[in-house]
């Protein structure tokens, strides 16, 4: 199965997913999924900066934002299926098990990989979001105006 | 995607690249010497020594030429996953690969200018063999003489003529890499 297969969409998606998934959490989501298969490498983890742009209002003219720390690193599973991953930080271990989820995705192992590892982390993401917005949402002022009755 | 489009890297990048880098030098500082590397495998008909040479020279700021013959999907796609070097036609490039013949005429390339003569191209020329036999090499790094098997001599004498501009040639032929720069003076013998 290649990638066009699967669909940009969507592997788009879990690839965000793993990659703003915190390491320990998506070591231990693997952890339960049991033995991995084995792989080579095609792109060691390596360490590298790229430049953040953004623009003002999402339509105005592309500006540095900054500089951001990523780890890259690609790999290819016995099976054939290549995985790529791009995660913030310098965490190399958490980069190889991105590549490798994105590997396994594209196989047949799909199925089991998302019941085990994308659902969870997209539950825990889904949480840490609603808990945030619920904090925010206690200093949140309304404002009225009571109409003066001397009209 | 073809399967060796990914593969072909080096597996300990900073320790191998340091690696190829001092036999590099080593074969520019000393024309006629020739050197084995090891380490990468680029897509059919890029060499050993050539793709060795590549991932540790270029990088995203070094305009590559790939000469006809070496110019397909599978060595572009190499380049572009391995190395992000952006290709470019002869006279613009800071790198040049391709077989002898097909890296002609050589006066498309840039020479540098007299302000500025390392402004210059590198050409890698795949020979299908090298040995330390034939053309008469003198100059600076040569003891007394070194001998090469050169694929012509007039193009390098009249590089040689241009100094101090003119380009510098990396000769690779399987594993074994040898180095021309343009100080060298060759004669036939």
């Amino acid at each position: 199965m290649s990638v066009t297969d699967v669909g940009n969409e969507a592997r788009k998606g879990w690839m965000g997913l793993l990659a703003r998934a915190p390491s320990a959490r998506l070591a231990a989501c693997l952890e339960a999924v049991g033995a991995m298969p084995g792989f080579d490498w095609l792109r060691v983890p390596e360490v590298g900066g790229v430049m953040v742009r953004g623009r003002m209002g999402g339509t105005g003219a592309p500006f540095n934002l900054g500089e951001m720390t990523v780890t890259r690193c690609a790999l290819r599973l016995e099976s054939g299926e290549v995985g790529h991953a791009y995660v913030q930080g310098r965490d190399k271990a958490h980069a190889e098990r991105a590549a490798l989820v994105d590997a396994l995705m594209q196989g047949d192992r799909a199925g089991e990989l998302r019941a085990a590892v994308l659902a969870p982390l997209q539950a825990a993401e889904a949480e840490t979001r609603r808990a945030r917005a619920a904090r925010a949402a206690t200093t949140k002022v309304d404002f009225f105006t009571m109409v003066r009755g001397e009209a | 995607m073809r399967d060796d489009v990914l593969s072909g890297g080096f597996a300990e990048a900073p320790v191998e690249a340091a690696r190829a880098f001092r036999v590099a030098l080593e074969a520019m500082a000393r024309p006629g010497t020739i050197h084995t590397v090891s380490g990468a495998a680029a897509p059919a008909p890029v060499s050993v020594a050539a793709s060795v040479l590549l991932l540790t020279l270029c990088d995203r700021e070094t305009p590559l030429y790939l000469a006809p013959g070496h110019d397909g999907a599978a060595v572009r796609d190499w380049v572009a996953f391995h190395i992000g070097a952006p290709l470019a036609g002869p006279g613009e490039a800071m790198f040049a690969l391709g077989g002898w013949d097909a890296l002609k005429p050589l006066d498309a390339y840039r020479i540098g200018t007299p302000d500025y003569p390392d402004r210059s191209v590198t050409l890698i020329a795949e020979l299908p063999d090298l040995e330390a036999a034939g053309a008469r090499l003198t100059g600076p790094g040569i003891r007394e003489a070194a001998f090469l098997s050169l694929p012509e001599i007039d193009a390098f004498r009249a590089n040689r003529a241009l100094f101090p501009l003119g380009w510098d040639c990396f000769l690779a032929a399987g594993d074994r890499i040898a180095a021309l720069p343009r100080t060298t003076i060759v004669e036939a013998l």
